[in-house]
């Protein structure tokens, strides 16, 4: 009915992947009928949801078989608990054995206070799924751009993924705004200054600075084209394969390996010893060559990509 | 948590013929609406767990102008609460019985 | 013999007491506070401007400097009490007595002093009746008031919040009183002349811009599908079948879910062209999706709002214009357009009581009335008629012949059941009361009296009480909308089914509305990025509202 495209800040975690995957295709696992809930909300009387903030299962993507999972920014911040995590964690090692590629639509803040050790482990046995995954040929890809943004242990999560599409509102972190603010004062970092949070975690720069590789608009149809193209990429670099002959899914995907690793070490270094002097993203931006660095935040996406892909530092050897 | 369980006549029977449908979401003044088939023609089943204790009288109301407003009949409702206003409620119960006539997405 | 110029000798007298501070008209801001304790007097009568928007504030500031032994006891008459300074006056003993129209951001701390006696209040107007009595009974001696910029002649430009500035300067000006403007600079030539320098006594270059804060900014990232519903009752129940082109929106989110439903609800409808095509309004940002769509023919303005002046000077079709470009707005004649040239005014309130009576004010809130009760009420009048006006005095009087009969103009209330922290919209008795109780006041202040109320909209569905033909039928059609409050659980429920077979209530299932349709996607814009985006990079939103 709308004019508009679909937001995909404001889309519910169903809702983003009835935008991706074929109509009709996704069965999912572990749903809300199941009413595999956490058992540790009660504790504290906070309310239960039936999916655990969490959607996993299969799906196609233009005929291909793949598997999703979409968390839910709006409960619990999207934050992982016991049960999200196991939901995860068992989706990217049934990958594994199915030699099929992963979506994951990150929105979290992280983990869950109320399950804090059974949420901090399965950060840990979802990083580990996510690189055995990886290191079998499958590709993780993630999208980012949702109200939670993707911090705490789902940044550390992202960081391991194969590839990254972010849009303008997606953020990508480890430590949030406000806890930033509480250890290290206001003078550091002002959470309150909107556009100051944007400019250093948020899509334009990470993207940027190699922290994500597909740069989207805010809509969840272009957020499927990126994902179909982060679906033909190599799996690791130096894979080199013709996207348009090899259908993806099919043909050589050799998987994550130390050289990659090391690649991306010596790149971080180089990162540090590059802009580790800087105040704010704008001086990165100066030194990355953008001349009128302030004038980003504005900037429309197609304006940005462009300028994007001439500027920025590429993450491609790690992912 | 305060669970609240209602049994009660419902007059119109749920159209369509899909087996389930979610609505809503838990976040602070919203909630989640879990709709299945499964009780009799004439009757709607529904579950509440809420944080927000001693609202029984105010769940009864909106209850009770839910089956008589819409076709609820043969449904299991199940609701997890994020304290969410009655008008919402009611919004989500009407959109719930919308969605499980719907055909299946 | 009397002598008939006494005003004009004050007034003399006090242009002469200022001139040791200034230069010409142009004051030292140095000495602005020795300045204005030389050309006031203490009882004065006295217009701090005070608007809806737009603030004097660097004058506030140095009237609340003043020593209260040499400036006391003076009689505020100002539109809106918005800064803190406006306040400290009267805590200090500077002013006295108060008549104001508006309070917004100070309504707790006027109600406090109001109880504790700081304050002696003349009365609570709205702008309309404010203005007036600045020609009757009211006429300021002195006019503190603000402005973009000046030339060397006095020579004022208000840019596009002129807001109150001419009705204040026309009433204080010649009335022989004494006008003082802070302008934020001094140019060589203005871009268009709003005040004319003659009527100007002496200018302050303040070196910044006055303070505005930005009023009628709704963020669509906060609407909520139960406002949406809403909206989309009014849009269907009420613009359709009254056929209204010619309007006023409050500020509230559901009107502006209205506006955003239209390029969307509306179009699905088939209205474009039927309904909204003329309004008086501020220059809602979310407004823009509807002019852009070719919703809006014209628009005039009681004030501007920030970020919106490049998108107004970019569409002077829609918006009145000065030969600069900017916006002209005007609150006084956009008021009268309002009461005189609209056939809906639709807006919120906090509380409706069983008759129809609605107020803004609680027992500790004060926020005053502004232009609510103006818009809000059925102009008496009024001579000429429109298919809705007559439409909707026809529900109110099937009996009379037609050609004596009045027409009414549609007077809407609408809002949740349930509002900001879960207060009941809905009443025994209104807090308006309890008030005029504790304050010994002779009038309650009613925002919207009962018998100029039409329709009331919740999310229930709308009452028409134009067709209710008793008190009783009333109150019934007022708690068959008030959904699930201590008030519409209370309702008769027969009566109120045979109310809704009389249309007299109508629900979102009578009307066809579908509840999954009350959908954020049915937004012509989601956040103020899309209202940006909207515009063609024209609206600037202020930092506060951006995520980018």
């Amino acid at each position: 009915m709308s004019s508009l495209h679909q937001s995909w800040y404001e889309a519910g975690a169903r809702e983003r992947i009835a935008a991706l995957v074929d109509a009709g295709s996704f069965t999912e696992y572990v749903g809300p009928e199941r009413r595999e809930t956490s058992p540790h909300l009660g504790i504290f009387d906070l309310p239960a949801q039936f999916d655990d903030g969490i959607v996993v299962g299969a799906a196609t993507v233009d005929g291909t078989p793949i598997l999703i999972a979409a968390q839910e920014g709006r409960f619990m911040g999207g934050a992982f608990g016991e049960v999200h995590g196991a939901k995860l964690t068992g989706l990217l090692r049934a990958a594994k054995a199915l030699n099929r590629d992963v979506v994951i639509a990150f929105d979290t803040g992280g983990v869950r206070l109320q399950e804090a050790n059974a949420g901090e482990i399965a950060i840990a046995e979802i990083m580990r799924a996510v690189t055995e995954a990886r290191i079998a040929g499958v590709r993780v890809v993630g999208l980012i751009g949702g109200r939670a943004g993707c911090y705490g242990g789902g940044g550390l999560i992202a960081g391991c993924c194969s590839t990254l599409i972010i849009s303008e509102q997606g953020r990508i972190s480890v430590t949030g705004p406000e806890v930033i603010e509480t250890n290290k004062g206001v003078e550091e970092f002002d959470s309150r200054d909107r556009a100051l949070v944007w400019r250093t975690m948020g899509g334009k720069h990470r993207t940027l600075i190699g922290g994500a590789d597909l740069f989207v608009d805010d809509d969840a149809a272009a957020f499927r084209a990126a994902m179909l193209a982060a679906l033909v990429r190599p799996a690791k670099a130096g894979s080199v394969r013709n996207a348009s002959s090899v259908p993806f899914g099919r043909g050589e995907r050799p998987g994550l390996d130390l050289a990659t690793l090391d690649a991306e070490q010596d790149r971080l270094e180089r990162r540090i010893a590059r802009f580790g002097d800087a105040a704010d993203a704008t001086d990165i931006w100066r030194t990355l060559g953008i001349d009128d660095a302030r004038a980003i935040p504005d900037m429309p996406s197609a304006a940005f990509a462009t300028l994007a892909a001439q500027y920025r530092e590429s993450a491609d050897d790690a992912r | 948590m305060e669970i609240l369980h209602f049994d009660i006549a419902a007059p119109v029977p749920a159209g369509g013929t899909r087996a389930m449908a979610l609505v809503g979401v838990v976040a602070s003044g919203n909630l989640e609406v879990l709709v299945e088939r499964g009780a009799a023609a004439d009757r709607c089943a529904i579950e509440i767990s809420t944080a927000a204790h001693g609202f029984r009288d105010l769940w009864d109301a909106v209850v009770a102008d839910f089956v008589g407003r819409r076709a609820a009949g043969g449904l299991r409702i199940a609701i997890n609460d994020g304290g969410a206003r009655p008008d919402t409620v009611s919004l989500r119960l009407a959109q719930a019985v919308r969605m499980i006539e719907e055909p299946e997405a | 013999m009397r002598q008939w110029n006494t005003r004009k000798q004050m007034r003399e007298e006090r242009i002469a007491a200022g001139r040791g501070f200034a230069t010409g008209k142009l004051v030292d801001p140095e000495t602005l506070v020795d300045f204005l304790e030389a050309v006031l007097r203490p009882g004065d009568r006295v217009c701090l401007e005070g608007d809806n928007q737009k603030q004097a504030d660097v004058l506030a500031k140095g009237l609340a400097a003043m020593d209260p032994a040499r400036i006391h006891d003076l009689h505020m008459v100002q539109s809106g009490v918005v800064l803190p300074e406006h306040l400290d006056v009267f805590d200090s003993g500077i002013a006295k007595r108060l008549d104001f129209s508006y309070s917004g951001p100070q309504s707790a701390r006027i109600a406090r002093m109001l109880f504790g006696g700081k304050i002696e209040l003349g009365a609570i107007h709205t702008y309309l009746e404010l203005f007036a009595r600045y020609f009757v009974d009211l006429t300021p001696q002195v006019a503190l008031i603000a402005a973009v910029s000046a030339d060397r002649h006095g020579n004022l430009y208000t840019g596009p919040n002129t807001e109150d500035t001419p009705t204040v300067v026309e009433a204080t000006s010649f009335g022989s009183g004494l006008v003082i403007a802070q302008v934020g600079e001094i140019v060589d030539t203005l871009p268009r002349v709003d005040i004319p320098g003659d009527q100007v006594h002496f200018v302050l270059d303040a070196g910044r811009p006055f303070y505005v804060e930005p009023l009628f900014t709704r963020d669509p990232a906060a609407m909520t599908e139960t406002q949406i519903l809403t909206a989309m009752l009014a849009i269907k129940g009420l613009y359709q079948p009254y056929g209204v082109r010619r309007l006023n929106h409050g500020i509230g989110f559901n009107t502006a879910a209205i506006e955003l439903l239209l390029p969307t609800y509306g179009e699905k409808l088939g209205l474009k062209g039927k309904i909204c095509t003329h309004w008086a309004l501020n220059p809602h940002p979310t407004l823009i999706p509807a002019i852009e769509a070719g919703w809006v023919e014209q628009v005039h303005c009681f004030g501007s709002e920030v970020g919106m002046e490049d998108y107004l000077a970019a569409r002077p079709d829609i918006f009145f214009t000065g030969p600069d470009g900017s916006l002209r707005s005007n609150r006084a004649f956009s008021q009268t357009a309002g009461l005189y040239a609209c056939d809906m005014f639709i807006g919120s309130t906090l509380q409706i009581d069983l008759a129809g009576h609605s107020s803004t004010i609680t027992a500790n809130r004060i926020a005053g009335f502004g232009g609510a009760p103006n818009m809000g009420s059925d102009a008496r009048g009024r001579r000429h008629p429109s298919a809705p006006w007559l439409q909707a005095g026809a529900e109110a009087d099937p009996d009379t012949a037609a050609p004596l009969r009045r027409g009414r103009k549609l007077v809407v209330q609408i809002g949740e059941t349930f509002g900001e922290g879960n207060a009941p919209l809905f009443v025994e008795k209104l807090g308006a009361l309890e008030l005029a109780e504790k304050l010994d006041l002779d009038l309650a202040p009613i925002m919207v009296y009962a018998d100029d109320t039409t329709h009331i909209v919740t999310e229930e569905g709308i009452a028409n009480l134009l067709l209710c033909r008793n008190a009783d039928e009333r109150e019934q059609a007022i708690r068959g909308v008030a959904g699930f409050t201590e008030i519409g659980r209370g309702r008769d429920k027969a009566m109120v089914e045979r109310l809704r077979e009389r249309k007299i209530i109508q629900r979102p299932e009578d009307l066809g509305i579908d509840p999954l349709d009350a959908n954020r996607n049915m937004l012509a814009a989601r956040s103020i990025k899309d209202l940006m985006l909207a515009s063609g990079g024209l609206y600037r939103p202020p930092s506060r509202f951006r995520n980018w």
